[in-house]
Order: structure tokens, then C-alpha cells, then sequence
């Protein structure tokens, strides 16, 4: 096996920082939900990366096999894919209901047509 | 990389084809660290579902997106804090060493007595039905959760454009057949995922991804008539809840036998046999679960008519 250090490490924080970038830089907010989903997905390598021993099989028990990968970071991914599905339809559903309401999904836009609003109700 | 394109991109319709790409390398970067199960999931969720999702999404929002205005500011933060994260990396352990924190507190035990205590060589099923059972339980009500909120949010029309039978896909001869052909074989394949999850790579999140792709591919090209006929909404709710219910009502009938919380020895009177039973009757129910969310969810966005 090929020795690499610490570059799972270094893949899972470039691929979060790319999430992250989209998220704060972007203003579309279809774009922003893809961004979080960059930034899970990041996660999820950090974690199974971390699960992985050298040399070792998957967990599944196997005569003649004595190394296993860890399963304890397997289940916690697995879950936390279906509920981060789960979660970003939330997300796309608020969307679709902003859009409804707004007419757009561009955060400075929405901004614009609150700000408005919120001043005639103060007054 | 993809993942590059993906910020590149303004058009949100090539973005959603390429997270479905980017879904499958993950997939099989997964699937080279050992994680089958975890593999299994990201291709039938995040290729599948997602896509579909984003898809049906777009189809409401529109999917031009305008330029970015300061991206400097966010450059500069997201490379210090990037920065700074690398700078954490350095004490951590080396990728593959067996010595690291993570392998030498309770994961020893899973991999060794899990097979034993459990009686199931998938140590990923025993691990996340038996040992953190609790955890699953959990997440299994948060699935619920979700597709409840969505339901809240979206509601369930069928709008103009449903027509019986027929869509924009339905007139062709090869989709038809293809769909026709494979039906059955994604719905095979979906129930041995989920009976076979003891044993090899499965369980219940991936087969009720599995059999929900089936349908929704059913309705993409056939119309969404047919399908609501077959499961109309108030059943899919139906089922998501009482799918939750088995797993809790397991939980429940153990604390009733004198066990603790969710212990599966109480089911039988030989330990492993009643473990056996009790990741059975959980997988099922988890599986409910999500088949049904997947497919409200599903419903909640595509029968949504765009308003202007």
C-alpha cells in the first residue's frame, strides 16, 4: 500500500472549503444547498478515510480474514446520507416556497424587496 | 475536478447533472476505503435520488443563475480557515494506522464479539441495528421528520401538466419497454438488499432507496397518474409512520419483557435468535420508512405547479 500521510485529510478540507466558498460567495440559493452538500459530502470522506486501517478488509466477516476496516464510522456515514437527502428536500422545499413568495432565488434580491417591507412595518 | 465545475458553473441544470457525477466518484472512492455499505448508499442516494430531487426543483425555480458579486472576501476567508484546518491535520494520525484513536476504543469489540453476539457477519448491520440501535431509531424519526416538513411545505397538488398516461417521456417505444423490463428487477433487488443486510453489503436505508427509485423511474415514464392511483399519499404517510412504529413498538415490547430499551434478547429465548429477529423487524421498518419518505417527498415536488 502506498503511503500518503495526511493527503485524505487535505482532500476532505479542500473539498469543504469549496462547499464553504460556495456557500458564503454564491447568492443563488439553489447553489448554496449544492455547496452544503459539497461540504457533507467532505464529512463523510473525513470520516470513511478515517475508518480505513491498512491492509484491512471490509466488515464484513470473512474466513481467513484477521484486519477489518473500522465499522463504527461506516454506520454513522450511512445514516447521515439518507438523512442529509432528507434534509436538503427540506432545503429545496423552502426554496421552492421563497421563490413563490419572492419571485426569486437570489439572496440580494430578496434582500432588496425585504428591506422595504420591514421599514414600513417599523413605521 | 468536478467539484470545481460545480462552482464554475452558473447554469444550475449541468450543476445538478454534475453533483450526480461527483456522487458516483464518491461512491467509489468509498468503496476502495472498505466502506461497501456506505458505497451502496452515496450511488443509490446521492447519483439517484438527489438528482431527481434537484431536478424536479429547478423545474419550479428556474435554473439561470446571476454572477457573483464579492467573491474576494469569501476567497480570503475560506482560505484561512482552510488554512488553519491543514495546520490541525499535522497532529493527526496517518491515514491507514491501525494504532490511531479511532480503532482502539469500542471498534475492537464491535469487530470482534459483534459476529458472535449478534450472530450476523455484516458488522455494519450489527453495529447500527443492534449496538447503537438507539442512534438509528433516531435518525430513522428524522427522515420521518423531514418528509413531514416538506409535506407541510409543499403540500400535494397535481398540477396542469399531469396528464393520465402520458408524458413528455411516455411516447418512447425503448423507454417504455426498458422501464417495463427493469421494473421488476430494481424491486427484486431492492427486498434481497434489504432481507440480505445481515449478511452481506445492505440493509434497510439502501433498500428503501432502491425500491423508491423504482417507482419514481415508473412515474418519470409513465405518467404521474398511474403511480398516485397505486399509492396515493395518505397510505405513503401511513406507512412511513407505522414504519417507525415497528421499530419503536420493538423497543417498546422489550422494556415490557423486562429488558432494556430496544434489547432484541427479549424477543426470543436464545439470545442471538431474538438479535436475529429484532435487526429484522428493525431493517423493515427503517426500510418503510424511507421507501415512503423518498417517495412523498418525491410527490410534494414534482406534483407542484410553478407559479409565476
Amino acid at each position: 500500500m502506498i503511503e500518503i500521510g495526511h493527503y485524505n485529510y487535505w482532500v476532505a478540507i479542500f473539498l469543504m472549503m469549496a462547499g464553504f466558498y460556495v456557500v458564503i460567495a454564491q447568492g443563488n440559493l439553489v447553489k448554496k444547498l449544492v455547496g452544503l452538500s459539497l461540504f457533507q459530502t467532505s464529512v463523510f470522506i473525513l470520516y470513511i478515510s478515517m475508518g480505513k486501517v491498512a491492509d484491512g478488509a471490509p466488515p464484513i466477516q470473512t474466513p481467513g480474514v484477521e484486519i477489518y476496516s473500522n465499522p463504527l464510522p461506516h454506520v454513522l456515514i450511512l445514516t447521515a446520507i439518507v438523512v442529509g437527502v432528507a434534509t436538503t428536500a427540506v432545503g429545496l422545499a423552502l426554496v421552492v416556497r421563497i421563490r413563490e413568495s419572492y419571485g426569486t432565488v437570489e439572496e440580494e434580491e430578496i434582500h432588496a424587496m425585504a428591506q422595504p417591507a420591514d421599514e414600513k412595518g417599523e413605521g | 475536478m468536478v467539484a470545481i465545475a460545480v462552482i464554475k458553473q452558473r447554469n444550475l441544470f449541468t450543476i445538478a447533472m454534475l453533483t450526480g457525477i461527483y456522487s458516483f466518484l464518491t461512491a467509489g472512492l468509498f468503496m476502495d476505503l472498505d466502506a461497501v455499505d456506505v458505497a451502496f448508499t452515496e450511488a443509490a442516494v446521492g447519483a439517484g435520488v438527489t438528482t431527481v430531487l434537484m431536478l424536479s426543483a429547478l423545474r419550479l425555480v428556474g435554473s439561470q443563475q446571476r454572477p457573483t458579486r464579492h467573491p474576494a472576501i469569501a476567497l480570503l476567508v475560506v482560505g484561512v480557515t482552510g488554512a488553519a484546518l491543514i495546520y490541525g491535520t499535522l497532529d493527526a494520525p496517518n491515514f491507514g494506522d491501525p494504532n490511531a484513536p479511532a480503532h482502539t476504543h469500542v471498534a475492537p469489540r464491535y469487530i470482534e464479539q459483534g459476529p458472535v453476539e449478534v450472530g450476523m457477519p455484516n458488522m455494519v448491520t450489527a453495529v447500527l441495528a443492534s449496538y447503537r440501535g438507539h442512534d438509528t431509531l433516531g435518525e430513522t424519526v428524522v427522515i420521518l421528520t423531514a418528509g413531514l416538513a416538506v409535506l407541510l411545505l409543499l403540500g400535494i397538488q397535481s398540477g396542469p401538466e399531469i396528464q393520465h398516461n402520458v408524458s413528455a417521456m411516455g411516447r418512447h417505444m425503448v423507454l417504455r419497454v426498458m422501464v417495463k423490463l427493469l421494473l421488476p428487477f430494481i424491486l427484486l433487488f431492492g427486498l434481497y438488499v434489504q432481507m440480505h443486510g445481515d449478511f452481506g453489503a445492505g440493509g434497510g436505508f439502501q433498500a428503501g432507496v432502491i425500491v423508491a427509485t423504482g417507482f419514481v423511474l415508473y412515474d418519470l415514464v409513465f405518467g404521474e397518474g398511474n403511480l398516485r392511483k397505486v399509492l396515493p399519499t395518505v397510505w405513503l404517510t401511513r406507512i412511513a409512520a407505522i414504519g417507525v412504529l415497528i421499530y419503536g413498538g420493538v423497543g417498546v415490547f422489550s422494556l415490557f419483557a423486562g429488558h432494556p430499551f430496544l434489547d432484541y434478547s427479549a424477543l426470543a429465548d436464545d439470545p442471538v435468535h431474538g438479535q436475529h429477529l429484532g435487526v429484522l423487524l428493525v431493517e423493515a421498518g427503517v426500510g418503510l420508512t424511507v421507501f415512503s419518505t423518498v417517495l412523498i417527498i418525491f410527490y410534494a415536488f414534482s406534483g407542484r405547479r410553478r407559479q409565476q
